[in-house]
């Protein structure tokens, strides 16, 4: 904090976009109720509505970002204003630690306490005569709320192959973005341009071959989000995770769009920093999945 | 702490008028008139659902309405209560008061401030849509779980839950980016020359808030997530047969939910000790150690959550370890309480009406403490647990430590926000009213829990008769003394009489020294603490 005064802070004149924003959450929450209801009258109107909110609210971010961006490009935005969106960034990232870390919870607990625990009961009494309550696990099955379910036979998913190269493809890409933000400070544009490429690329080549793992999951190793305890935390997971990236990497082609427009200076750069923060982030929990979900 | 101001007079308000400033504003008083107003529309909405289920419960046997809708009922008003009207008043005070207490020229992100408010609504409208689609036949109602949204039962439920699950969703980004904003505000806002341990205290209590909130409602997020897979996507998280355990949504609803009753009371925990030494025109008793307290809350709060399910079933060892660590809380508790008791210790005490409301508010907040202190109790709370003992004990925290809170802070500051002065005896006669009739509402549920009444049923054996009738009626006078509220803000809001800057005697900080109403756009230069 100064202690002088740090004269004038930017505040943004009044705007329409978060109030629309709002407007198509609420009309694709109501569609993805009604398409998710089969026995809803509404129920096939229900998808046009989810996509209707969801371009409603593309368009807001588009729109909203845009004028973030052109608000930038017109020099509004000083030291201090920066930091506010340094704080909050940090702030948002906290938030998306502690969503993972819910995921991550269910399946420390299911792994350690609820399957064990399934299994451990008294063979006279238990309903789970067979169950040995070994990870990975679909659960003993049984009738669940009037419906049978049987347990999934699955195959999962081995650490070595993909998910290992996928690794190495997250690990690279964060030296990529970081030789890029070393362009950036030395304003060597084309290290900086070339860097952000490289990066979108390893994003992009991680989508694909995550894609290429679900594909595999579902059609040869049996291993679906009904597979009981594995197959749900697997899908979660890796789905969550998979989105983020998917976020990240859009996020990364529009910075890379931007500093081949000329954007960002050596001292300001929030715009870029944010990404790569954002992009780290995801490493991060990358490296959290491959380790408990993959690999031990 | 002195300080040297230019408070400006600024002719020129550069926003639109009409509906279309309120949709688009930037400017933190707007957005915080929204969120106090859509707080008090909200308490009233929550409130009406709570009037049907106690004329239900007047009587033994079923007379108004259908246990279904009864269960709707109840889930719902909670829901309201804690997120729509608790939660947004709260914000809405720190939308309002922080960038004048620490001296900032607004909050650090207004558009993002915007959008926090207006995804209250569309949550709201998903939150109580079922009840009017169930009257046209779309679905059975709004969530019949009660607010907890236990599995299986969730799991089990109908289209209420969908869409309660969804409200959760916008009303969790929407905290989320009311605490990035408040953290950010005062991280980087602050005035020349405030540093952090000379905070007025409401900033303390809303920046503990903000931090519980990025860690507690995400997870809240996820566990519906998976409870909305589990209902429409086969998986098992909270289902025995596929290796998953309901417990578990248990576990996961209560590390939000615990920390949640925190990021209700913190912010009160901020504001009160302000108006106590205001009305005491004293200095605020141990500035620090009410610091450091709000902190080790806080810590603790994350901790704790199992004591909410003792019953279901754990190991000693846990049980233990979640009794120890509860009761913990208590101690740094005392310490606020006996900090603000100090505060107003042979201070030159006026009552006016916040003032009456502050030490209420201490003393039956006081009795939620104390009864919470039972409750973590493993042995005890095996006979309290699930009764109207609990019922009692968190109205006693959430209502008198939230709400009466919040309504002394609303008479402290509606002067400053409306530069009018509100009817002082229509303010003491609503304090009367409500601080009786609540202790009436509520003390008879501490017996009837002790009796052995459960919670959440609609219908109830015959002994428990008197203690029912007597704690409706005095809900009935409750409910209706929250007119005389409503009435007297819009009236205050309409006119009255002047109020000067200072409002009140001995009030300090930053915000009584600008005009009452503040202009539009107050500390575009900062202030200079010294």
């Amino acid at each position: 904090m100064a202690t002088q005064s740090q004269g004038h802070y930017f505040v943004p004149n009044p705007s329409l976009y978060p109030f629309i924003l709002s407007a198509g959450l609420l009309v694709m929450a109501a569609g993805f109720i009604f398409s998710v209801n089969e026995s809803v009258p509404g129920h096939s109107a229900g998808s046009w509505m989810m996509l209707g909110g969801l371009g409603v609210i593309l368009a807001m971010i588009f729109l909203w970002l845009g004028k973030v961006i052109a608000e930038s490009q017109g020099g509004h935005y000083k030291t201090w204003e920066d930091k506010s969106f340094r704080w909050g960034m940090m702030a948002f990232i906290a938030s998306e630690v502690a969503f993972f870390a819910a995921f991550f919870g269910a399946l420390f607990y299911m792994r350690v306490i609820s399957v064990p625990e399934l299994a451990g009961f008294d063979p006279e009494f238990t309903p789970y005569k067979d169950f040995l309550g070994a990870w990975p696990s679909a659960g003993p099955g049984g009738v669940v709320l009037g419906t049978e379910y049987t347990t999934a036979q699955f195959t999962p998913m081995g650490a070595w192959g993909i998910p290992a190269i996928n690794t190495l493809i997250l690990l690279t890409s964060g030296a990529t973005v970081t030789w890029a933000h070393w362009g950036l400070l030395k304003n060597k544009r084309s290290q900086l341009v070339m860097g952000l490429f490289l990066t979108v690329v390893l994003g992009l080549m991680f989508i694909a071959l995550q894609a290429y793992e679900y594909h595999h999951a579902y059609n040869e190793l049996g291993l679906t989000l009904q597979a009981g305890a594995y197959g749900s935390t697997f899908f979660m997971l890796t789905g969550f995770h998979g989105f983020h990236v998917t976020l990240g990497t859009i996020m990364l082609i529009v910075i890379l769009l931007r500093s081949m427009k000329g954007h960002f200076s050596p001292e300001h750069h929030f715009g870029f920093e944010g990404v790569a923060w954002y992009w780290h982030f995801v490493d991060v929990v990358w490296l959290g999945l491959f380790v408990f979900v993959y690999w031990l | 702490m002195s300080y040297t101001t230019t408070a400006h007079h600024d002719a020129h308000e550069d926003h639109p008028s009409g509906i279309m400033r309120w949709l688009t504003t930037t400017n933190h008083k707007d957005i915080g008139t929204m969120y106090l107003i859509f707080a008090l529309i909200m308490f009233m909405v929550g409130g009406s659902m709570i009037m049907l289920v106690r004329a239900e419960l007047f009587q033994p046997g079923m007379q108004l309405v259908q246990p279904e809708f009864f269960n709707q009922l109840i889930g719902v008003h909670a829901l309201i209560m804690i997120f729509m009207a608790l939660m947004p008043a709260a914000t809405g005070f720190a939308n309002w008061m922080l960038p004048l207490q620490i001296g900032a020229p607004d909050m650090a992100l207004p558009r993002l401030n915007n959008w926090g408010f207006w995804l209250l609504p569309p949550a709201a409208i998903l939150l109580t849509l079922p009840y009017i689609l169930a009257l046209f036949g779309i679905g059975d109602g709004a969530i019949a779980t009660g607010w907890t949204f236990y599995a299986p039962l969730s799991v089990q439920g109908g289209i209420g839950v969908d869409f309660a699950i969804f409200a959760v969703h916008l009303l969790g980004i929407s905290s989320v980016m009311g605490s990035i904003n408040v953290i950010v505000t005062i991280f980087n806002m602050r005035a020349p020359g405030m540093t952090l341990m000379k905070m007025p205290m409401f900033a303390w209590g809303w920046l503990i808030t903000a931090f519980l909130l990025i860690a507690t409602i995400p997870v809240l997020a996820g566990a519906v997530t998976m409870l909305l897979t589990d209902r429409h996507f086969g998986t098992h998280f909270f289902d025995a047969a596929g290796g998953g355990d309901p417990i578990m949504f248990q576990h996961l609803f209560w590390f939000f939910g615990h920390p949640e009753v925190y990021i209700l009371l913190l912010p009160v925990w901020g504001f009160m000790p302000q108006i106590l030494q205001t009305f005491a025109r004293k200095p605020m008793y141990g500035y620090k150690v009410q610091v450091y307290s709000l902190w080790a809350i806080g810590a603790l709060s994350v901790v704790v959550w199992a004591h909410h399910f003792f019953t279901v079933g754990m190991p000693v060892p846990a049980l233990l370890y979640f009794m120890y660590s509860t009761m913990a809380i208590s101690i740094p508790l005392a310490v606020l309480f006996y900090c603000w008791i100090a505060t107003i210790w042979r201070g030159s005490m006026s009552f006016e009406t916040p003032m009456l409301f502050a030490v209420g508010w201490i003393i039956l907040f006081g009795i939620g403490g104390l009864t919470g202190l039972v409750l973590a109790d493993v042995a005890a709370d095996a006979q309290y647990h699930h009764t109207y003992f609990v019922v009692a004990h968190f109205h006693y925290t959430l209502f008198a430590g939230g709400i009466m809170g919040i309504m002394a802070g609303v008479y402290y500051w509606l002067p400053k926000m409306t530069g009018h002065m509100y009817n002082e005896k229509l303010g003491k006669l609503h304090f009367w009213l409500t601080a009786i009739s609540f202790n009436l509402t509520f003390i008879p549920q501490f017996f009837l829990g002790l009796a052995g009444m459960p919670r959440r049923i609609p219908d109830y054996a015959l002994q428990f008769s008197e203690f029912n009738m007597i704690s409706s009626i005095a809900a009935f006078v409750l409910g209706a003394a929250q007119l005389l509220f409503v009435y007297n803000i819009i009236s205050c809001a309409r006119g009255g009489k002047k109020a000067t800057d200072q409002v009140w005697e001995g009030a300090q900080g930053l915000e009584w020294t600008l005009p009452s109403p503040p202009p539009y756009h107050s500390f575009t230069e900062q202030p200079v603490v010294k």
